[in-house]
């Protein structure tokens, strides 16, 4: 079957049940996206579908309806997306496993939501488990990085 | 902005880590690779009487499916504890034997049994559930307390009655006569909550055999790979040292759940050899909660003694401490010397006797955990000091303040030298910044919405740095614990560090580059910090124990100082000047007082081309170091938690959380502040969310996300930060560590203040809201009735 990740039409041979996760780990080599439960209880394995946060160990590959963007695709070292260079100034990251997950989730916020507040942003991300326990810093680079993307 | 010590310097490890180029062990992908799933035991405990792989071997795909047996048969030895312990009596501690894989008898729900090999993870997966395992189910031993009574179901047989140790320490006669002389005795009973560390990368191995070169390579989830390797060589006979490569490449957080050599590392490394193909194990998370050391399960008395003019008198602790089934590598050391050595705090206490029994169940493991055994000390003691200022009327800071140490050194009666610090200048620092002062107004305008206000204390100490290799072999240590560092200057001047710390959240890549930085004006980006590869390190101990900073970094400070001697020798030749007269500043080599200068990279360039040395001198700028700590160090601090309850439903919200910490020297406080939250957060989760619950049977009932709640973004305040250092004497950058004082002083903290709020101390950890609403009735009903 053919799915479109960040923008390119891949050609992918899974059994339709597999789920979108694998897919891009196992069959496509696009490890940004992690496993954290596998049963959507972590949001580490976040993606966008459509410009939509969602788990991507839930979705089947066969049903997938729409265009992922993955991590990979958000941004680039060169060409950060805002979320991440927020995510830079305010050092975010600590072991840097589930951040892949968070900054999808936040990216995927600030799209619908330009200007939340601290109980917006507590509860778009509280499905995203940091065991680093990084929240303070998740929620002052969401604000920062909504600030940001309102300035541009 | 600088760079050097001191600096919000930006950490190195982003670039990767936000654009999903990290690189975690289970993102490492082998030629010919092949995975493995264990099939694990439904039961607690249980006989295995029969293992029927034939299913599982027809099945298309599956490689192999091996057992115990085939491993001990191939020679595999039994995981170890790597401290050995001895009971009041003298006796050492009574080890039962485990192996990777079970043979005659399964002890904990998960206990691996059997692995399959095959050619894709979800035909692991499988074909380990057609793997018929014949049982014969045997009572099972849960509860520590229960496991000591008599007639309770034997772990293991050289463990009689299930005590692995009766351990003491300190003075028993003496306390006894303080506290029976003492005008009052605080006298309370307390459970630490047993945890699950949950890194959110679950433990993962892939390890290969190279026959045509007799040769082990192992990619694996570790905070101390030269550890592992050590372990994996001498004690279970997988390789020869010099014949096996471990390598801990990112790993996502270990929490020192990733300290431990487990079944499965060792399993899918005989497996590479036995199938000649790299074999991949990652754990699932049920997996991690069934499988992943848990950390402390203590069940405790304490007993604090005060004077008339309310000074403490004594101190007497009795502990359970639960061990789970097997002694996993650090679980002897974890409740007694770990631990029990911290039960003075930050006061004068003048006798202080603690006896810990630690008990075999059948349950997970129990190890080091953030803190390992001095979260459960200071528990301990910052409860009883807020409990006796409560039960003598009193002020619990200005009781605190009173029975604070306040010259150093200070020899405690439990071994330990505080060596300094400024316990009354924290406890200042915190109450401004949490205005204490302010507090009763904040609370009379919180019962006028109907809440119920409280704050609470918690004065912590740790003993971190681990450790001096002489002290710690003297109380049984199967290890030295310094730490060792090699700096290389490269030709064109840049700088390779080469250090046996293992970075897994901690930006090692960014502070250590900082003292390479700022001891030779090098710019950062010339600076590279290798470690976690056993072939590239020469040996390592590892991180843990808030150990890289005081012990790591000290290393490399070492070896710097023999690359600048060679340096100065170096410049004082080819400028023709005394070595004393040669100064390092700002990437230049100089002579003091004059314009002769060679930049950095002509040094470099002058040691390796040798043209022009002076006698005698080797070619080459390569300079390495041991670094073995003199004493421990002692970070301190104090937190102050502010809570709201609401009486109707029992949930607490923490409006502000005061933490003053003296770290010692700080290389870069954007990443200490880090480590501060993290800590923090984990002591938050334990005082309000977080429990491993087990029933009856042994079966574990908190096995998912859903039943053992970690702290999610609407769980954790915004902190207030602040900083009272202290250098700390016994290394050179003055540094006393970090990692693990947010999960060591928050929870008496958060407790303290809930119990404040609800006005009641019989609450127990985690306070969820049903515990809360639970202790208000009752507090209700005892004033309805009076």
């Amino acid at each position: 079957m053919q799915i479109t990740v960040n923008g390119i039409p891949r050609e992918v041979d899974a059994s339709p049940d597999t789920p979108l996760l694998w897919v891009l780990r196992d069959t496509l080599g696009l490890t940004g996206t992690k496993y954290g439960c596998g049963v959507a209880q972590c949001g580490a394995c976040t993606v966008h579908i459509d410009g939509e946060a969602v788990r991507s160990c839930q979705v089947a590959v066969g049903d997938l309806a729409g265009n992922v963007t993955t991590i990979e695709g958000l941004g680039t070292p060169e060409s950060l997306h805002a979320v991440q260079a927020a995510w830079v100034a305010h050092q975010v990251a600590q072991c840097g496993y589930c951040q892949s997950g968070q900054i999808m989730q936040a990216a995927a916020l600030l799209a619908t939501t330009p200007d939340p507040s601290d109980d917006e942003i507590d509860a778009a991300m509280s499905g995203n488990l940091c065991r680093c326990g990084t929240y303070p810093r998740i929620r002052a680079a969401v604000k920062a990085a909504a600030q940001s993307m309102q300035e541009t | 902005m600088g760079t050097g010590i001191g600096a919000r310097v930006k950490r190195k490890e982003d670039r990767r880590f936000i654009t999903g180029k990290g690189k975690y062990t289970d993102d490492i992908r082998m030629e010919n690779q092949a995975y493995a799933a264990f099939v694990r035991s439904p039961h607690a405990h249980a006989k295995v009487t029969g293992i029927d792989k034939s299913a599982a071997l027809a099945m298309e795909g599956v490689i192999d499916v091996l057992d115990g047996h085939q491993l001990t048969g191939d020679g595999i030895g039994n995981l170890i504890c790597g401290w050995a312990i001895s009971s009041r009596d003298g006796s050492p501690m009574n080890m039962g034997a485990w192996s990777a894989l079970a043979t005659e008898k399964v002890r904990y729900v998960g206990d691996a049994v059997a692995v399959v090999i095959a050619e894709s993870q979800a035909l692991a997966r499988q074909a380990a559930e057609m793997v018929e395992v014949s049982y014969e189910e045997l009572p099972a031993a849960v509860f520590a307390d229960k496991a000591l009574q008599p007639g309770a179901p034997q772990v293991h047989d050289n463990a009689p009655g299930n005590l692995i140790f009766d351990w003491v320490i300190g003075e028993e006669e003496a306390t006894e006569a303080a506290l029976a002389g003492s005008a009052h005795v605080v006298d309370i009973d307390l459970t630490n909550n047993r945890l699950s560390p949950n890194p959110m990368e679950p433990r993962a191995a892939v390890a290969t055999y190279d026959e045509a070169e007799d040769h082990y390579t192992l990619y694996t989830t570790s905070q101390n790979p030269h550890v592992a390797r050590l372990v994996l060589s001498a004690f279970y006979q997988v390789a020869p040292e010099h014949k096996l490569r471990v390598i801990a490449p990112d790993v996502g957080g270990g929490f020192g759940s990733k300290i431990y050599i487990y079944p499965e590392e060792i399993t899918c490394l005989w497996a590479s050899m036995r199938t000649q193909r790299s074999v991949k194990w990652t754990g699932d998370r049920s997996e991690a909660f069934m499988t992943d050391a848990h950390g402390r399960d203590h069940i405790s008395n304490v007993k604090l003694g005060f004077d008339a003019d309310h000074r403490i008198t004594g101190l007497k602790i009795e502990t359970i401490a639960n061990l789970g089934a097997y002694m996993s590598l650090f679980s002897s050391v974890t409740p007694t010397y770990l631990h029990a050595t911290l039960y003075s705090g930050q006061y004068v206490i003048p006798h202080i006797f603690g006896n810990v029994k630690a008990v075999y169940t059948n349950t997970v493991p129990v190890d080091a955990y953030r803190g390992a055994g001095r979260p459960e000390a200071c528990y301990m003691i910052e409860r009883a000091m807020e409990v006796a200022a409560r039960q003598l009327g009193v002020d619990p800071a200005e009781l605190r303040r009173k029975n604070f140490i306040n010259e150093f050194p200070y020899q405690t009666p439990v071994i330990l030298t505080y060596d300094a610090g400024d316990f009354g200048g924290n406890l200042d620092k915190a109450m401004k910044a949490a205005d204490v002062a302010g507090f009763a107004a904040r609370k009379a305008e919180a019962a006028a919405r109907g809440k119920l206000r409280g704050m609470g204390y918690s004065c912590y100490i740790e003993a971190c740095g681990i450790a001096p290799s002489a002290a710690v072999g003297s109380l049984g240590s199967g290890v030295g614990l310094w730490e060792s560092a090699e700096v290389r200057v490269n030709p064109v001047g840049t700088i390779e560090i080469l250090t046996g710390s293992h970075s897994h959240g901690q930006g090692h890549e960014t502070t250590f580059a900082q003292i390479v930085s700022d001891r030779f004006g090098v710019p950062m980006e010339n600076v590279s910090i290798v470690h976690g590869d056993t072939d590239k390190v020469q040996f390592g101990m590892g991180t843990y124990g808030s150990r890289s900073g005081a012990v790591g970094m000290s290393a490399i400070v070492k070896a710097m100082d023999k690359i600048e001697a060679k340096v100065k020798k170096i410049a004082a030749h080819q400028l023709e000047a005394s070595e004393d007269d040669i100064v390092i500043e700002g990437g230049e080599v100089k002579v003091k007082g004059t314009d002769r200068k060679l930049a950095w990279h002509e040094i470099g360039l002058a040691a390796y081309t040798a043209h022009n040395l002076p006698p005698d001198m080797e070619p080459g700028l390569k300079e390495g170091a041991f670094y073995d700590p003199s004493n421990f160090t002692f970070p301190a601090g104090c937190y102050i938690a502010e809570v709201e309850v609401d009486p109707d439903t029992g949930v607490t919200e923490i409006i502000q959380f005061t933490a003053a910490d003296d770290f010692g020297t700080i290389i870069n406080p954007m990443i200490v502040e880090g480590q501060v939250h993290g800590g923090v957060a984990q002591g938050i989760g334990q005082a309000l969310l977080e429990q491993v619950v087990y029933d009856e049977d042994g079966q574990l009932i908190t096995g998912s996300y859903m039943d053992y709640a970690m702290p999610r973004a609407d769980d954790v305040p915004f902190y207030t930060i602040e900083h009272n250092t202290t250098v700390c004497p016994s290394n050179p950058l003055g540094i006393k560590g970090c990692g693990e004082a947010g999960a060591i002083g928050a929870p008496p903290a958060v407790i303290n203040a809930i119990t404040d709020a609800i006005g009641t101390d019989a609450l127990s950890m985690p306070a969820t809201p049903q515990k809360v609403w639970m202790a208000l009735q009752s507090t209700a009903s005892l004033q309805a009735a009076e």
